[in-house]
């Protein structure tokens, strides 16, 4: 059995009370865990809370609880420049190209930055390393003399990628890497992001909207719904036998790119369900389980396959 | 209804002009929905503006050709002419409805407010019918949310309230420019729905622009497929998803992500 990479426990972030509304748990009690060389897709709707847990696991956002370990450290236990340390095996690739690269520097000098930052490689060897990097992500090393603006949104993802592996990273977490691309963009930055995987071993959170991009990239999946994880397993498992009413809701809506299907989809008549918590609630959950003597949420619907009993719409049973 | 001949856009920088549309010929039948899909600068969101003679914010553009809307030649219309037209014979849904919206005015107002320029309606008259169309477009309590402002509904609500205004006055024409791509995918399936229905009831054509493979394919009956401001290809949806001739289409097809697609290595 494989040791996680990355362990994550009982993660919750609440965000204070605010001009008059209630504190908002973004995230609450999330955890899973990702193994070496594995991706981890972690697919939600707007507000579900997914990047304020990727945010939360870098220790970019303050959590309220629960524990992250990297690497068999737990980051929340550490002083702050012990995380700073443990930054160079952790990094993350953001959105947007257009504003994650700095517009005044060229790419030479935004590809050397983080290895100066964590002293990775000595001084002289920087330029020979920046060149690895360009080649790595598949750019041509001879244009690092040039300005982020020179080149196209794929180009530009794949120097923010080239930046975040430039201290050798063992997990990345990809917040909606490819969402602002054209879509054979989009394809040649994922199987990019597949290679370096095979090559260097990394370890993706994989944050994204687009659930076919979820199923191209990711070995697991997580479903979120209200802060937390409503359904986990492998990808096959989640995409094919979908068991939390509100993952099959989510797959359902997906648009497929099949004139006759996709009619009939939109033909179907659907009526959408309420999405309602079973917290403070007593007596026995969907699954028969009663967790007033505070056992687990999480039902095993498979192996490795399992789904929470919370938000479950009134009526409808596994 | 509408015939559209040779047609360009050439937007104006600095001095410099630069064509984003090379002399397109397109046809929409009444009733009839069809979809233009391309890339970022493919230029499909440029043409649909350019039936509706709105430059995209903050640039001059200068068209060519002729967009023929029942006979009339839109390109040749004075602005006051073309106001009429605008609205009330085609209407325009954007991306963002919040841009599209005045938050200073509530809704109810910005429905009545169209209803009595474009319509003739009274006050009390515009006030009744605005309530329908919340209604029709599936807003909840339609009587109070009319009072409310904007920054009240939700993203999906907002795009709602958008397509009331849009079909408020019944139009010919109704022009979608990437209407759910700010949405989630739960709320855009019932905006396409939405969609569907209204389309239906009041019998109108609809000119659908997306990147989207999957959005196209089950709301139109043909496709324009665009590339750098040509029209590359077009045909009806279903023979154009299962045999695209030209090679851009082609690759477009082959690059769309497919949820029953796994992981292509372990």
């Amino acid at each position: 059995m494989t040791a996680p990479l990355l362990r994550v426990r009982d993660l919750s972030v609440t965000f204070p009370a605010r001009r008059g509304r209630p504190p908002v748990k973004a995230v609450d009690r999330v955890s899973f865990d990702i193994l070496p060389g594995r991706t981890v897709g972690l697919v939600g709707e707007s507000g579900s809370g997914k990047t304020t847990t990727g945010r939360a696991i870098l220790q970019l956002q303050a959590i309220t609880g629960g524990s992250v370990s990297l690497l068999g450290k737990d980051l929340t236990k550490m002083s702050s420049s012990d995380v700073r340390a443990m930054r160079r095996h952790m990094q993350f690739v953001l959105q947007n190209p257009y504003s994650s690269l700095h517009p005044r520097m060229k790419v030479a000098d935004i590809l050397a930055e983080p290895l100066k930052v964590h002293r990775s490689v000595p001084a002289e060897r920087i330029p020979e390393r920046v060149a690895e990097l360009m080649t790595l992500v598949n750019m041509d090393p001879a244009s690092v003399r040039r300005y982020p603006h020179e080149f196209s949104g794929g180009q530009r993802q794949r120097i923010v990628i080239a930046r975040a592996l430039a201290v050798n990273p063992d997990f990345v977490v990809c917040d909606e890497p490819v969402s602002a691309l054209d879509v054979r963009t989009q394809s040649q930055i994922v199987d990019l992001l597949h290679d370096l995987q095979d090559k260097l071993k990394l370890s993706y959170l994989f944050i994204a909207h687009d659930l076919a991009i979820v199923r191209a990239v990711a070995h697991q999946v997580a479903v979120m719904y209200g802060g937390r994880i409503v359904e986990f397993g492998d990808a096959d498992d989640v995409y094919e036998n979908p068991s939390h009413p509100y993952t099959r809701n989510l797959l359902e809506a997906v648009p497929i790119p099949d004139p006759a299907r996709q009619r009939a989809k939109l033909a179907a008549s659907v009526v959408d369900p309420q999405f309602r918590g079973r917290d403070g609630e007593t007596g026995p959950c969907v699954f028969g389980h009663d967790h007033a003597d505070g056992t687990s949420e999480w039902h095993e619907v498979g192996p490795g396959h399992a789904v929470s009993c919370r938000f479950w719409p009134p009526g409808v049973t596994p | 209804m509408l015939e559209v001949r040779d047609l360009t856009a050439t937007f104006n920088r600095e001095g410099t002009p630069s064509q984003v549309v090379n002399r397109i010929a397109f046809d929409i039948a009444p009733g009839e929905a069809v979809g233009f899909v391309g890339e970022s600068g493919s230029g499909k969101s440029v043409t649909a503006r350019a039936v509706m003679r709105l430059a995209p914010e903050g640039s001059s553009i200068a068209w060519g050709g002729r967009i023929l809307f029942k006979g009339q030649d839109l390109l040749a219309l004075d602005e006051r002419q073309m106001r009429d037209v605008r609205g009330r014979r085609i209407a325009m849904v954007f991306q963002d409805p919040m841009a599209s919206l005045n938050p200073v005015m509530t809704v109810g107002q910005q429905i009545d407010d169209m209803l009595m320029r474009h319509m003739g309606l009274s006050q009390g008259a515009a006030r009744k019918r605005t309530i329908e169309l919340l209604a029709q477009v599936g807003i909840r309590d339609p009587e109070i949310r009319a009072d409310d402002y904007p920054h009240q509904f939700s993203g999906g609500m907002r795009q709602r309230v958008l397509i009331a205004i849009a079909v408020s006055c019944q139009p010919d024409l109704l022009i979608a420019d990437e209407p759910t791509t700010a949405l989630d995918v739960t709320v855009q399936a019932q905006i396409l729905r939405l969609l569907m229905r209204l389309r239906k009831e009041i019998g109108m054509a609809l000119m659908l622009i997306t990147h989207d493979f999957g959005v196209i394919a089950g709301m139109v009956e043909r496709v324009y497929v665009m590339h750098r401001g040509d029209i590359v290809e077009s045909g009806q949806v279903d023979a154009l998803f299962a045999d695209p001739k030209h090679d851009y289409t082609k690759a477009l097809l082959a690059a769309v992500p497919r949820i029953e697609t796994a992981r292509r290595s372990a």
